[in-house]
């Protein structure tokens, strides 16, 4: 079927709530009135208010409370609005839900996942278009996940609700609405913590995630004569090092885009993972496309801040040229 | 120790334990005027000279104006989203007239006419609802800035309203919350550091019913707001919320207290007439006939029918007001239109103190690029004007 990446979204919520009676979807909105992005839509009208609920505005309950029914045998898949609004469940996060496997060795476990939208371009008010990935993926127990294609949405968010550990499932708000793509119908998966390779290219490797793949490829496209391998990350933790690293070595180039800031940004890690395995294969400097060091700047000025095409294409143009 | 040393089964015992209940706790609403607008307390009409009652006319007059015509500019592609406050213009106005220019407001998003009234400038409440950080200077007004993460500027306030009191000033700390915000984890640890500080502030609840779509029945197991001081030791006051009279005595009491070093949480029962803000649609989650229930209870006819009966509606020029709040706002549009062009270094400047080498770095690399690729503008949508 051809679906945005909502839909796919609210598909494999609607496929896995029905394979499986424990699976729990709540937050704030998300069974009267469908979510504020409509993720959840139906849910309520098939599986009824005890497996679909509204919750107070609370996100360090909605969290907190996701990690003790993960415990206690449930499936939860808890929505936080906008991923602005998670810093107060950060504690949660941190303090619970990465570490109680290994706290308790084992005994107790958080099979939970928290979806939230993130990123900018959507004209938002303030706190609704962080992207914080690195700080999320800094958290050893948990995994973080950033599909950018309706597919990967459903097959990654099948396998975020299925998965044995605790799951930030960061969605690319964006480009909920901005296209269509074939999505398979029923059961669909696709593993956390591997990586995507878009397209094979033997001149530069161009790594990106989220919304931030589709201005790569746009950028991409105004390069006809570079040969450009492109990488989705899909996951930000685990890190798929291999098919970053074995890229890297094949076009002895890599440019990173990512629409966080850049001091301490996750393009970062992915530079030390190649200085560590692949230094000598480099034949320039790993570039990094980014959002500035500033917070993300109200409407009227939020494009400024978003690597638009034209940075991106720079940035590639400079390193093959190098 | 015994193999078994405690019951099968707890059960129940006959033991009468004593235990404190919602129940026991008498919460009175502080009321002035009634729904159908007569005075149903003639002892708390406020003390106010006659032209002070038909500025608080006027100014309910202003932000039901301003909610409408920031509404439609919205839908016009003027505006960023907007969060109006229709409704709970007697929470909103009556409110703020019980304060000083000293004192400090956190708003949380709907209170245009209390801004407008400590000072801000309209021009500049339109440019920040078109995204414009300049705005958010607040100039002239003890204002805060919105607070879009809701409850977080709780604590914050309460950090203020202690300095306000270390520097033994004449002024308190005004909170503007929703009934969402009671449930956050920064209004528990806000309120409580407060009565534990016993600082200068008053923390005031705009009951408007709805938390987006949740309605406040489901908010919160506790039949009140108001309630909930108690558990952090302090004074909740439960006020109609639609009654400006009664809110304007609630919140000028409960600034009194806070001065004397007793915070007071006020809970103003009231409702959000329009949708949270103009991004949500409000059909999906709550029935017309509630709405439809709610507009019997305007709070802007029920202060008429007080004036009417205090024999001070002959002396409003319903006409000219309008046509004076409508000229105020064209002005106002006129102005942010002429805001001037804003500057790429903008969003850098503020980020410290003083813009860090990578900072510097990043601003001239970005200024390059847009000099040498004109093109780079395409992908810079068309925003409101600003």
């Amino acid at each position: 079927m051809q679906a945005t990446i909502i839909e796919a979204i609210n598909d494999a919520l609607h496929e896995e709530m029905a394979s499986d009676d424990r699976t729990v979807v709540f937050g704030e909105d998300v069974a009267e009135s469908g979510g504020v992005f409509r993720a959840t839509e139906g849910l309520l009208e098939e599986f009824g208010g005890d497996r679909v609920l509204d919750t107070p505005l609370s996100e360090i309950a909605i969290v907190g409370a996701a990690i003790g029914l993960a415990a206690h045998g449930y499936r939860p898949v808890a929505e936080i609005q906008f991923s602005g609004f998670l810093p107060p469940a950060f504690d949660q996060l941190v303090t619970n839900a990465s570490r109680i496997r290994w706290r308790t060795r084992g005994e107790i476990t958080a099979p939970m996942t928290v979806r939230t939208p993130y990123g900018a371009g959507v004209r938002a008010l303030e706190h609704h278009s962080e992207s914080l990935e690195a700080a999320y993926g800094h958290l050893p127990g948990l995994k973080v996940a950033i599909p950018s294609t309706p597919a990967d949405a459903k097959g990654m968010l099948t396998s975020a609700i299925r998965d044995p550990d605790p799951v930030l499932f960061m969605e690319p708000k964006h480009v909920y609405r901005s296209f269509r793509d074939e999505v398979p119908e029923g059961e669909h998966t696709i593993p956390l913590g591997e990586a995507a390779v878009r397209q094979a290219g033997r001149d530069v490797t161009v790594i990106a995630w989220g919304a931030m793949m589709h201005n790569t490829l746009e950028a991409l496209a105004e390069l006809p004569d570079v040969d450009a391998e492109v990488i989705d990350l899909r996951s930000i933790s685990p890190l798929d090092r291999e098919t970053v690293v074995e890229s890297v070595k094949k076009t002895g180039r890599c440019v990173v885009v990512h629409e966080a800031a850049k001091t301490g940004g996750f393009a970062g890690e992915l530079i030390a993972t190649i200085n560590d395995e692949a230094l000598a294969y480099l034949e320039a400097p790993v570039r990094r496309v980014t959002g500035f060091d500033t917070p993300v700047p109200l409407l009227s000025m939020e494009d400024y801040y978003i690597p638009h095409p034209p940075r991106i294409e720079e940035a590639i143009a400079e390193t093959v040229e190098y | 120790m015994n193999e078994q040393s405690r019951p099968e089964s707890p059960g129940s015992t006959d033991a009468d334990v004593a235990a404190v209940s919602e129940r026991d706790v008498d919460v009175a609403t502080h009321r002035v005027v009634d729904a159908d607008g007569s005075v149903v307390a003639p002892d708390a009409v406020p003390d106010l000279a006659d032209d002070r009652f038909l500025d608080l006319y006027r100014w309910m007059v202003l932000q039901r104006t301003f909610d409408e015509r920031a509404t439609k500019l919205q839908r016009r592609g003027l505006l960023g989203t907007y969060a109006s406050g229709r409704g709970q213009e007697a929470s909103i106005i009556g409110s703020a007239f019980a304060l000083t220019d000293d004192d400090w407001i956190f708003p949380y998003g709907r209170e245009a006419g209390a801004l407008l009234m400590h000072g801000l400038s309209m021009r500049d409440l339109l440019l920040y609802w078109r995204g414009i950080e300049d705005a958010s200077r607040m100039e002239n007004a003890n204002v805060f800035g919105f607070a879009i993460s809701i409850g977080s500027h709780i604590p914050v306030a309460t950090g203020t309203a202690w300095g306000q009191q270390l520097d033994d000033e004449d002024a308190i700390s005004f909170v503007n919350l929703g009934d969402g915000a009671t449930s956050t984890g920064a209004f528990h640890e806000g309120i409580n550091f407060a009565g534990v500080l016993g600082v200068p502030a008053v923390f005031f609840t705009q009951n408007n019913q709805y938390a987006i779509s949740m309605p406040f029945e489901e908010q919160t197991a506790a039949d009140t707001v108001a309630q909930k001081a108690i558990a952090y030791g302090m004074d909740g006051i439960r006020v109609d919320g639609n009654d400006v009279l009664a809110v304007y005595n609630a919140v000028a009491t409960a600034r009194e207290r806070a001065l004397a070093g007793e915070p007071v949480l006020i809970e103003a029962v009231t409702y959000r007439r329009a949708a949270h803000t103009t991004s949500d649609d409000p059909t999906r989650y709550r029935a017309d006939e509630e709405v439809e229930e709610w507009e019997r209870r305007d709070p802007v006819e029920r202060y008429r029918s007080f004036l009417r009966e205090r024999g001070l509606l002959e002396a409003v020029d319903e006409e000219a007001i309008t046509e004076e709040v409508n000229e105020l706002f064209d002005e106002a549009v006129a102005a942010a239109d002429a805001y001037p062009e804003r500057d790429v270094a903008e969003l850098f400047r503020y980020v410290h103190a003083e813009p860090t080498p990578e900072l510097e770095r990043q601003l001239e690399e970005f200024r390059d690029l847009l000099e040498r690729r004109p093109e780079m503008h395409e992908f810079i949508e068309h925003r409101p004007k600003g």
